[in-house]
């Protein structure tokens, strides 16, 4: 019984895995989709728009280092089904994000997640919702 | 009858239909299991008015193209492989190659638009037209069911000339001619020519179900008719649904270029 329901656990999980990602005219082929990145920043824009929404952040290393970054996410249409709006993010926001970066080394990637100032994550881009 | 008894009824009366409208104001909201187990009044005659969104997400988005089609001709594989450079599917290039119409903008088009990005669509009847509404880029189609012919030589249209009939109570077949070369069949570069020639067939399976079947008969591009969706599964959605807009907006298309798609392609 144990097993039976780890094995549904386990499906459920790798279903999540494989519904992942698509960028609506142009695949997922620049990302690095074996790297996830985490870090803090701060929102300089926040662009809900059409064909995806993106963040842009200013983000420091432990060098001090300051980076400038873009980050997308799907649609208006659908990241409202995934809880997000044009208010989930403003200027000045202090968020710390997990992104699936660029392989060419770019500061651009897949937002994966984000947790805002009052503590919400709200999930970018690894599954599709409806 | 006694005045007081009436009173009384009215009184009745007046309490139960409070009582049922509370009850229907704080009914917890359906479950989709719920919702699935109930047993789908039948299909109304001639009739496919309603919000209709497809079952399922991807299935409708169909991000790397139709699942397959006939062989090409020479013509269609000419196109496909030196001309068409699609970001999905099994010819896809690069990012910074993809010269999709869709990226700057340019109208999706008929068919593509059944056969990517189909998300949900209004069907709306009048005694001689059906017209259909859809979210994704919004925009609608006219199809002509007063019994008129198709145009013989039309001057090409991004969603063609269609006329449509019953072909029974339930299905409900429209033809389509005259679209413009420049659209791509879906997201995976798939080409059509001028000679393209649609058929959908819209099946109303009962009140809350229809399946939508796209035929693609084009001999300049391909060897033989094909069927680009198979009897997609589309839900009714609640007759109050309110779907956001979904518009390619160029100066929005542009600032994506240029904050995400040209860095990435570098």
């Amino acid at each position: 019984m144990r097993n039976k329901r780890l094995n549904i656990f386990l499906m459920a999980v790798g279903c999540l895995a494989v519904s992942v990602p698509l960028l609506a005219h142009h695949g997922a082929a620049g990302y690095d989709m074996d790297k996830e990145l985490v870090m803090k920043g701060t929102v300089t824009e926040w662009l809900w728009a059409n064909p995806h929404c993106f963040l842009k952040y200013d983000s420091k290393d432990d060098a001090g280092n300051l980076s400038h970054w873009a980050v997308e996410v799907s649609n208006p249409t659908d990241m409202t089904k995934r809880g997000w709006s044009r208010q989930s993010l403003k200027p000045g926001d202090e968020v710390t994000v997990t992104v699936r970066p660029a392989k060419n080394g770019a500061p651009i990637g897949q937002l994966l997640k984000v947790v805002l100032p009052n503590g919400q994550t709200l999930i970018g881009w690894n599954t599709v919702v409806r | 009858m006694p005045k007081r008894y009436v009173n009384s009824v009215i009184g009745v009366v007046a309490v139960l239909a409070l009582c049922l409208g509370t009850r229907a104001q704080t009914a917890p909201p359906k479950q989709p299991g719920v919702a699935k187990s109930h047993r789908a009044a039948p299909a109304p005659r001639r009739d496919l008015s309603g919000i209709w969104d497809v079952e399922d997400t991807m299935e409708g988005i169909s991000p790397r193209g139709v699942k397959s089609h006939a062989p090409f001709t020479a013509w269609g594989a000419d196109v496909a492989s030196n001309l068409y450079k699609p970001g999905d599917g099994p010819r896809r290039v690069p990012i910074g190659l993809v010269n999709d119409p869709l990226d700057s903008c340019d109208p999706a088009g008929f068919p593509r638009n059944l056969l990517f990005e189909l998300r949900p669509f209004q069907v709306v009847q009048t005694p001689n037209q059906v017209l259909m509404l859809y979210q994704y880029q919004r925009v609608w189609r006219v199809i002509w069911k007063d019994g008129r012919e198709l145009p013989k030589d039309p001057d090409p249209q991004w969603y063609g000339y269609s006329v449509g009939k019953w072909a029974d109570d339930y299905i409900f077949v429209v033809e389509t001619v005259g679209m413009d070369e420049r659209t791509w069949l879906d997201n995976a570069g798939n080409p059509h020519s001028s000679e393209l020639r649609v058929e959908e067939r819209y099946h109303r399976v009962n009140q809350d179900t229809m399946e939508l079947t796209v035929k693609i008969d084009d001999p300049k591009a391909y060897t033989e008719p094909w069927l680009a969706r198979d009897r997609i599964h589309l839900k009714l959605q609640p007759a109050n649904s309110n779907y956001m807009e979904m518009i390619c907006a160029p100066s929005e298309a542009e600032e994506y270029k240029k904050g995400i798609a040209s860095p990435l392609s570098k």
